[in-house]
């Protein structure tokens, strides 16, 4: 780390900040993906499992449904569609914990399997190169793919958006930086040809001639798939090496690192010629596209301390986490916490009774060892944060602001510019949980715009409603005084 | 239920508050041992009585100010402060000198800003410079080294008496340290060359630390081995040691080699007085310097611009804690203005062009 301080202090390093959590990797990467998971007897599909509009339902309570059929449909601009991941039959819409640390109740849909698994019809094509670039995007967008690292934007939104500003570069992103995850890892070894082929049909839909597969040191079997499967496709994907550091994956970090450009602040990285994808996404675009098969099913990381058998787990989109967990050996006696996701961004859950939905890469129960759990301490102003943080911020000056009550003092030191990376608690000898004050600052800070302009709202309907009185009260005024004058010019005209 | 579980990252480095001021102690004892060897048991009574008493002061203010007082007696700092303070007394200096040192550093340096964390100026320096000011034979009269049992070391009662009845030194057993040897021989008109001569100055044995001097400063030798080994466990980064110490070295060059006979050289400010100490354990001291990696190289420049100053224009001889204090009173600018580049965004903070000269 203190390496990497020394780039800090320049304009344009190659890496800046990060830090190197213990990978705990080992408990899964050495075994295949498991592709036996036996159906759930229900599953719960989230309406809402991506950014933007939820879908809306297209099938009624007690439609039998095949394997792929769409159930909803996507709404608006951003939203995407959420199909079968098995054949059965829809036994209700309902609202059911989210997954999500307050697994608030949320419209849900309820599928019951029939065990028989029946695929509806599918189209694919033999050769998707001979489609016309736009017909990708819309292919990837009916079959509801998500970004599957986490984030969970329409992937067709992205494509859309890359072919019209003329990206340069596709990066593909192998980092897979959490600790615990392996399931990326597990899909490169097992499934390179296909991610390949998938990176190689977005590149058509964007009309673009390079990709960059940028892959952790720490992956070397990974590395050595991809690379093999990127071959035969001239410099078209290029396969690289990066760092394993926390958090490489950033995208804007690996942009950096690629190309020695910023993406500006407030912009996007398509504004400086980029795009970037996860493996998982390059592989479910390849199974839309070639295969004509939605997303309804996804390789998620089962793993921490309290599981038995930790393994990677290809398993129906609406699988309860309980599920999973229970397959892999789970204790619940032994466990003191439950995070979806990876340790370090990803989400506390109060229980695991939560359906998996398209960007869930893990699910983790941790024993009482493993979590970190003693109370903050005084900030001895050591600055590892400011070491540690990737997107050149001061966190224990901000965290000192939000602390006083000054949340827009904050906001001077960079508070929107924080990718709440974690990188910055992890460090920190006094265990202060920063990345929660930034989160809180900024979730008060939209609370307030959102008041405040309420408020000014309220004002200007209130202004409005008393000029449109005083308006209508003059306009009586006149009417009132033309009659009196009218009057008075009858009086006088009937006395002459 | 604690907040870390509820709120991600879920895992966190193994490096606590205590483990660092453990570690910075560590570095500090070969230094200290030294220390203790050469000035024999006065000094070795001082050290304790100045560790005890920070301990006393700081469970004295947590008990006052309602705070629990195990727990933040264990984090270390009341000791490390404690320790710091003790290095810079005369070693022979009486026991009181210790605990005044203590309870200045404990009490006004740290506890009444409120604690860890909270103190603008550095607790030790801010002890040391107040007991120099309010008690200048005590904090001014050194004892020379001796081997452990030879004659001129003191037996142990006789140590005692040094350190609890202020029995004055014997004659001959006493002298000026280097630094104040030169100045005082350059007030009376003489040179750099003759001053070297009567304070014995002895190249390697002033790096080795075998001089007079402050309990755990003379030995430059061990005060950078120490530091070294805080940097390679990252427990403090070389931005700092390597600008103050960077600093002196060019100004005491570029002097020395304008005027050789009124102008110390390089080598002799490094090794002597508090230089090594402020470079590697005071000046780095997290509290009060500045965050970014570009505000700690102005600061250490700063310490080492003020301490070639003090020294070779000041009224005093030795500049380590005047500096320290006075560029712990800039941190705060430093930190305002002196800030990392955040992403996407210039040094001003404002977005970064796009290609094309679009904002």
């Amino acid at each position: 780390m203190a390496a990497f301080s020394f780039f800090s202090f320049g304009a344009s390093g190659k890496i800046r900040g990060g830090v190197h959590p213990k990978p705990r990797k080992e408990a899964t990467f050495d075994r295949p993906i498991e592709t036996a998971f036996p159906l759930p007897e229900r599953l719960y599909l989230c309406l809402q499992q991506h950014a933007g509009q939820p879908a809306e339902p297209v099938v009624r309570v007690g439609d039998k449904v095949l394997k792929g059929q769409l159930l909803a449909a996507g709404q608006g601009a951003i939203s995407a569609p959420v199909h079968a991941p098995t054949s059965g039959v829809v036994t209700d819409i309902l609202e059911y914990p989210a997954p999500h640390p307050s697994t608030l109740p949320t419209p849900t849909l309820l599928l019951e399997p029939d065990g028989e698994d029946r695929w509806i019809e599918i189209q694919g094509v033999a050769d998707p190169f001979a489609l016309p670039p736009e017909e990708i995007s819309a292919r990837v967008g009916a079959a509801g793919v998500v970004g599957m690292g986490g984030a969970a934007f329409p992937s067709a939104v992205k494509l859309n958006l890359g072919r019209k500003t003329r990206i340069q570069t596709l990066l593909i992103n192998g980092g897979e930086c959490e600790p615990y995850l392996t399931c990326d890892d597990r899909l490169m070894r097992e499934r390179a040809a296909d991610i390949v082929d998938g990176i190689l049909i977005m590149l058509h839909g964007l009309e673009c001639n390079k990709a960059i597969v940028g892959i952790e040191d720490n992956k070397p079997e990974a590395y050595a798939a991809v690379s093999a499967a990127a071959a035969p496709h001239g410099g078209k994907v290029e396969v690289r090496q990066v760092p394993s550091l926390y958090p490489m994956g950033w995208d804007k970090q690996l942009i950096r690192y690629f190309t020695g450009k910023e993406v500006p602040a407030g912009g996007r990285s398509a504004d400086i010629g980029v795009l970037m994808h996860n493996v998982a996404t390059a592989y479910a675009v390849q199974q839309a596209v070639r295969y004509g098969r939605p997303l309804v099913s996804r390789v998620v990381t089962v793993s921490g301390s309290a599981v038995s058998a930790p393994r990677n787990v290809e398993a129906p989109i609406g699988t309860l986490l309980a599920d999973l967990l229970a397959f892999c050996g789970h204790r619940p006696d032994d466990t003191a916490s439950y995070v979806m996701g990876g340790p370090m961004m990803g989400d506390f859950l109060p229980h695991p009774k939560v359906p998996l939905v398209k960007g869930t890469c893990g699910i983790l129960a941790l024993s009482p060892k493993e979590v970190a759990a003693s109370d903050a301490k005084a900030c001895i102003r050591c600055s590892r944060c400011v070491s540690a943080c990737p997107a050149g911020l001061l966190p224990l000056e901000m965290m000192s602001r939000i602390r006083a009550g000054q949340l827009e003092s904050a906001l001077g030191y960079g508070l929107k510019d924080c990718i709440s990376c974690g990188s910055c608690s992890y460090v920190c000898p006094s265990e202060i949980p920063l990345v929660h004050y930034f989160k809180y600052a900024s979730g008060e800070l939209v609370a307030r715009e959102q008041n405040k302009h309420r408020t000014e709202q309220t004002k200007r309907l209130a202004e409005e409603r008393q000029a449109r009185f005083e308006r209508q009260k003059q306009e009586q005024a006149a009417l009132a005084a033309q009659r009196r004058l009218k009057a008075q010019q009858r009086k006088a005209e009937e006395a002459a | 239920m604690s907040l870390s579980l509820l709120s991600a990252p879920f895992t966190r480095a193994d490096s606590q508050v205590q483990g660092i001021m453990v570690a910075v102690m560590l570095a500090l004892l070969p230094a200290t041992a030294f220390g203790i060897f050469i000035f024999g048991w006065p000094a070795f009574f001082l050290w304790a009585v100045t560790l005890l008493s920070a301990l006393a002061f700081e469970a004295l203010c947590l008990e006052l100010a309602g705070k629990p007082v195990k727990a933040v007696l264990l984090d270390g700092s009341a000791l490390l402060s404690g320790w710091l303070v003790a290095m810079t007394l005369p070693p022979w200096a009486p026991w009181w000198i210790g605990v005044v040192g203590a309870g200045l550093g404990v009490v006004v340096g740290k506890q009444v800003f409120g604690g860890l964390g909270q103190n603008p100026f550095n607790p030790a320096m801010l002890a040391r410079v107040a007991l120099l000011v309010a008690f200048p034979l005590e904090m001014t009269t050194w004892a020379l080294p001796s081997l452990p049992f030879s004659s001129s070391a003191p037996g142990l009662f006789d140590s005692l008496a040094i350190t609890f009845a202020g029995a004055p030194a014997a004659d001959g057993m006493t002298g000026p340290t280097l630094i104040g040897n030169w100045k005082t021989e350059a007030s009376q008109g003489r040179g750099l060359s003759e001053s070297l001569v009567s304070g014995h100055y002895n190249v390697m044995a002033s790096i080795l630390g075998w001089k007079a001097g402050s309990l755990g400063e003379t030995s430059s030798l061990l005060v950078a081995l120490g530091g070294l080994w805080l940097l390679k466990k990252n427990i403090i980064t070389w931005h700092i040691p390597v600008s103050l110490l960077a600093t002196v070295a060019l100004l005491a060059s570029v002097f020395a080699l304008t005027d050789g006979e009124r102008y110390a050289g390089p080598l002799f400010h490094l090794t002597s007085g508090a230089v090594m100490l402020a470079a590697f354990f005071i000046a780095t001291d997290y509290v009060t310097s500045p965050s970014s990696p570009a505000g700690q190289l102005i600061f250490g420049a700063g310490c080492g611009l003020f301490i070639f100053i003090i020294r070779t224009w000041g009224a005093y001889p030795e500049g380590a804690g005047f500096s320290v204090l006075l560029m712990n009173a800039l941190t705060p600018v430093i930190d305002h203005y002196v800030r990392p580049r955040i992403y996407g965004r210039d040094l001003k903070g404002r977005p970064l062009d796009l290609p094309g000269g679009r904002r």
